[in-house]
């Protein structure tokens, strides 16, 4: 934990997020953005882990703020469109697009979406969105998901009633399909070519309605989705069969806020928790498929008394599995020095990590063992 | 009642003229709520309107700084370190586990100071550098205090080893040495740089000879016909002992080398050696502990209690703890005579140098106008357990009563109430009180802000405080017309009372509109549908519909008859179930079997003869349509009865 960097920020910080590195430069990220919630003022803000003219040796390594703009409402999720563009979610149901003007350092509104989610007499919380330049999703507490383009000023799609609980997360599975999760436990997909607000499919665990607070595609295998919930499992997805994960892992004693695969590093996972830890999950495997993608085996090697799915589940996956599942192991390892408050975000690429708390701070690892 | 330590400061209010007007007021846990009142003194005229404005009064603004604020947040970390030492460790020997924390508090301030000093300098705003300058000075006040009563309460070194951390804060604390240091090591001549003796003078009253004897060589060098007198106070400089508490020397071996080495100044003095040259003479009456010789330092020293330092270090370097007040107190009087009565600072550190830590909270309390240093530091000592003779007339003891000040300030913020949850949980006596009163107070704006409540009051299995606010939830849901968040909110609440609310709201949707909204919900109850019965007849109303769907009609019928037998259905719903119940009495094939009939025309007959005719459903219906429905339900199940008795009498011949 000797490569751990922490700032105190003086706002607590719900949202964390590496700038893309073009392809084609070989760099390490440098920037990256961060959004608050619960201040009086909330605030997106552009932070520089990079190397500046004028910095001072002992400040090697610390974040310094390229700059800050007055966001409305709690950030609620927060990605980049791209380089210079970044899409927000506000609890006033506000969907934002930021531009970061990086020869002044300055932020401005680029667009702005009013009330996106609503009810008919109130506001209501944006809870997530998911970028796939030019289009965005975003979810709400009002249970629409709405499809904006970022050139359009106008709405694209809205699926009313897509939920009658609240969505609390989005991710593209393929171009024109996304999946939410939402609080009684559901995975949902939706397919845009489709008319109509039925969702295409439903997934859920038999019997189960823990909330499902987060989700990411893993980055190569387009049917292949992680999810965290508000007992702090760890649940791998495979959406094409059905109502039996993949496998089911004890991670978190609370709400998991995020989980992310590393983009290029598939056998490592992250997961961060109310419970205030971060873990990095490692799968060392023989096969070439991660250990956690691999069904209810390693499940038993699991030291953190994982608990197994239905049986059964082994014949399903191993016509999917090529390699010997029983080879597989997963380790996983806390990535924060001790601390009692909610890790609300996560960002993993390359080599980098950035997440943040509401403890006012932000951890930076610049060297995770990918 | 006690007599106040202090006379209270008056705070005048703008826009209230209070030699006319009475005000009220009303106290928060942090701030206080004023208003003018419309009460009329006798004999005062009336002066017009009242004034329409209530005003916040703020004692404490430090809370909202955002630079504090770092201060609040790295703290809280160490706060519960500390408070998991006491499970962890149980041996006696802890203190240096105690000491490092006292040194984490210490550098959280530091950090702090070095932040606002920074921002004091660059910011341009005129008064925000002054309140900056403030916020410096005030943490410079608190880590010398804190620093203090880490060495004397903390660390209670005995004689030797006291005068050496000593000597170590009062180094940290005049840091102006070492700036002057770096300006006259820096300039061209040094030697002759017009602080030139100020430095070595300063370093000889830190007791630092070393450094005193390297700077006092380039002066050698400068006059050469002086250079024996140098080479005799460069020797005593170097023979100078000093006490080492782990080496193998005893405190009264060490006494006695000083006392050699002490009289070997003193007759250098009585031989004139140092005649010649005032500064070297005024060095060597320093180390012999020539009282008028340090106080004509007096701007060099700076404060009294760098005086008393010196004193102990050139006159009684084994002081006892014991004794330190004795000294403390005449070199404060020595010091200070000239300038005038003791600010607050100056009682503090007595306070502290009598070893009496109450008086330093207690004037800590009076003196600063957060909570934030003497909660921390009082938790601490506690934990040395150092305070336990003392109970207070109020509330439980001054480990507690501090805490729950300091959270309850934190709690008052709208964004730092997070951190207040674990000082009120290492609050054994009233802390949960004190939670359970302010949790539920917390703005919820979003689910996810409720869930985080919720989890804290989980953790701590404060039953009815989950209760309320998942009913807020609910209800806001409900207002917005989303039943299916309401009825997760009330399922998670285990509220009862409130499903049945909602169930009745879903079936009211339905007999509107035919179909059921939030199918994914419905269809996924599971064991939450035994929440309550109105809850449990919707899942399996709308379980009658599935099986219906898929055209399962033997298990949908025995489902429906069974939800008006086992009277799981609202009477007011039967005569939907009936009507539910017409198109599978139609069928081609008998799907109700005689005994099932029977009990149908059971449910009819007890409907219509309470004659509790369903108005509740349809209130503006005519009373033609409802006897047209009985009389077609009538005649269809004396159809069906009729089929069923004849297959039955079939299968059984």
């Amino acid at each position: 934990m000797d490569c751990i960097n922490a700032k105190f920020v003086s706002q607590k910080i719900s949202k964390t997020r590496w700038r893309p590195v073009s392809s084609a430069s070989l760099h390490q990220p440098d920037i990256f953005a961060t959004g608050s919630w619960d201040n009086e003022d909330n605030k997106i803000s552009i932070w520089s882990i990079g190397e500046h003219g004028n910095m001072d040796d002992e400040f090697e390594g610390d974040p310094q703020l390229l700059c800050e703009y007055k966001h409305n409402g709690d950030v609620m999720d927060l990605q980049f469109l791209d380089q210079e563009r970044i899409v927000t979610a506000s609890s006033t149901g506000a969907v934002t697009i930021f531009r970061h003007h990086q020869n002044s350092q300055t932020l401005s509104v680029a667009q702005l979406w009013d009330r996106a989610h609503h009810y008919p007499c109130d506001n209501a919380p944006c809870t997530g969105l998911v970028c796939n330049s030019p289009e965005i999703v975003t979810v709400g507490e009002d249970g629409r998901v709405i499809l904006f383009r970022a050139d359009h000023k106008g709405v694209m799609r809205t699926i009313e009633n897509a939920d009658s609980s609240t969505i609390h997360a989005v991710t593209f599975l393929r171009t024109t399909e996304v999946l939410t999760v939402n609080s009684i436990g559901q995975l949902k997909l939706w397919d845009f070519r489709q008319q109509g607000n039925e969702p295409s499919q439903i997934l859920s665990l038999t019997g189960d309605r823990v909330p499902l607070h987060c989700v990411d595609r893993h980055p190569n295998q387009q049917h292949i989705v992680a999810t965290g919930g508000q007992d702090g499992m760890l649940c791998i997805w495979d959406v094409r069969q059905g109502n039996v994960p993949l496998s089911l892992m004890e991670a978190h004693s609370a709400e998991m806020w995020e989980v992310h695969f590393h983009p290029s590093n598939t056998e490592h996972l992250f997961t961060c928790s109310e419970d205030g830890s971060l873990l990095h999950w490692e799968s060392s495997t023989n096969s070439s498929v991660p250990s956690f993608l691999q069904g209810g085996r390693n499940t038993s090697v699991l030291s953190r008394s994982a608990v197994a799915p239905g049986g059964g589940n082994q014949s399903l996956t191993s016509g999917w599995l090529s390699g010997d599942s029983t080879k597989g192991h997963l380790e996983t390892t806390h990535m924060l020095p001790s601390q009692n408050l909610s890790v609300n975000s996560l960002d993993v690429l390359d080599q980098c990590l950035v997440c943040g708390t509401d403890g006012e701070a932000i951890y930076i690892n610049r060297q995770v063992p990918v | 009642m006690e007599e106040v330590d202090v006379e209270p400061t008056t705070t005048l209010i703008p826009g209230i003229d209070f030699t006319h007007k009475h005000l009220g007021f009303v106290w928060g846990p942090g701030d206080i709520l004023v208003y003018e009142t419309e009460y009329k003194a006798t004999g005062a005229a009336s002066s017009g309107l009242c004034c329409p404005f209530v005003h916040v009064v703020r004692k404490d603004e430090d809370i909202y700084s955002p630079i504090l604020r770092k201060l609040f947040n790295e703290s809280h970390h160490i706060f519960v370190g500390l408070q998991k030492i006491k499970e962890e460790v149980p041996s006696k020997n802890k203190k240096p586990q105690f000491v490092s924390i006292s040194k984490n508090y210490r550098s959280v301030i530091r950090a702090c100071m070095e932040e606002l000093q920074h921002i004091a300098v660059s910011t341009r705003d005129g008064n925000l550098a002054t309140q900056y300058g403030n916020q410096v000075s005030i943490l410079l006040a608190v880590e010398l205090i804190w620093n203090l009563c880490e060495v004397l309460f903390i660390e209670a070194a005995p004689a030797g080893a006291l005068l050496l951390h000593l000597l170590d804060w009062v180094r940290l604390h005049k840091a102006d040495v070492d700036e002057k240091a770096r300006e006259v090591l820096q300039s061209e001549s040094p030697a002759e740089h017009p602080a030139y003796w100020d430095l070595a003078i300063s370093y000889v009253l830190q007791g630092r000879t070393d450094e005193a004897r390297q700077i006092l060589v380039k002066q050698a060098t400068l006059q050469p016909a002086a250079r024996g007198m140098f080479k005799l106070l460069d020797t005593l400089l170097m023979k100078m002992p000093v006490y080492n508490p782990g080496g193998t020397q005893t405190l009264t071996e060490f006494d006695v080398n000083w006392r050699h080495w002490h009289e070997e100044c003193d007759r250098c003095l009585q031989d004139n050696s140092f005649a010649s040259n005032r500064h070297l003479e005024a060095i060597c009456k320093i180390l012999v502990g020539d009282e008028d010789t340090l106080l004509e330092q007096k701007d060099l020293l700076g404060t009294w209690y760098h005086f008393l330092v010196t004193r102990l270090l050139y006159s009684h370097p084994t002081v006892k703890p014991t004794e330190l007040h004795y000294y403390a107190q005449s070199s404060m009087d020595m010091f200070l005579d000239t300038r005038g009565a003791p600010e607050p600072l100056d009682s503090i550190l007595l306070a502290a140098f009598e070893f009496d830590i109450h008086q330093v909270i207690k004037d800590c309390s009076i003196a600063l106008n957060n909570w934030w240093f003497v909660a921390h530091l009082t938790d601490l000592l506690d934990h040395c357990k150092l305070l336990q003779s003392h109970n207070l007339h109020f509330g439980s003891n001054l480990r507690e009563f501090l805490l729950l000040e300091y959270a309850s300030g934190l709690f008052t913020h709208h964004s730092l109430w997070q951190l207040a949850v674990d000082y009120f949980d290492h609050c054994p006596e009233f802390g949960r009180v004190y939670l359970e009163l302010q949790i539920e107070r917390v703005p919820l704006d979003t689910e996810r802000k409720a869930l985080k409540v919720l989890r804290i009051c989980e953790q701590r299995q404060m039953a009815e405080q989950v209760r309320s606010i998942c009913k807020i939830m609910a209800k806001r849901a409900l207002r917005n017309d989303r039943l299916g968040s309401a009825l997760s909110w009330s399922i998670r609440a285990k509220d009862a009372a409130f499903a049945t609310l909602i169930s009745e709201r879903f079936l009211q949707d339905y007999c509107a509109r035919g179909t059921f909204s939030d199918l994914d919900l419905i269809d996924n109850l599971g064991s939450a549908m035994l929440l309550s019965d109105r809850l449990t007849f919707l899942g399996q109303y709308r379980e009658f519909h599935k099986l219906y769907g898929e055209k399962r009609f033997g298990e949908a019928a025995t489902l429906l008859l069974s939800l008006m037998t086992a009277k799981i259905a609202p009477r007011s719903f039967w005569m939907t179930l009936l009507t539910d119940a017409l198109p599978l009495l139609e069928q081609k094939q008998v799907i109700f079997s005689t005994d099932q009939t029977y009990e149908l025309m059971h449910c009819l007959e007890e409907l219509t003869a309470g004659k509790v005719i369903p108005s509740l459903d349809h209130p503006m219906q005519d009373e033609d349509i409802e006897t047209t429905k009985v009389e077609l339900l009538r005649l269809a199940l004396a159809r069906n009865l009729a089929l069923a008795i004849v297959k039955e009498g079939t299968v059984e011949g």
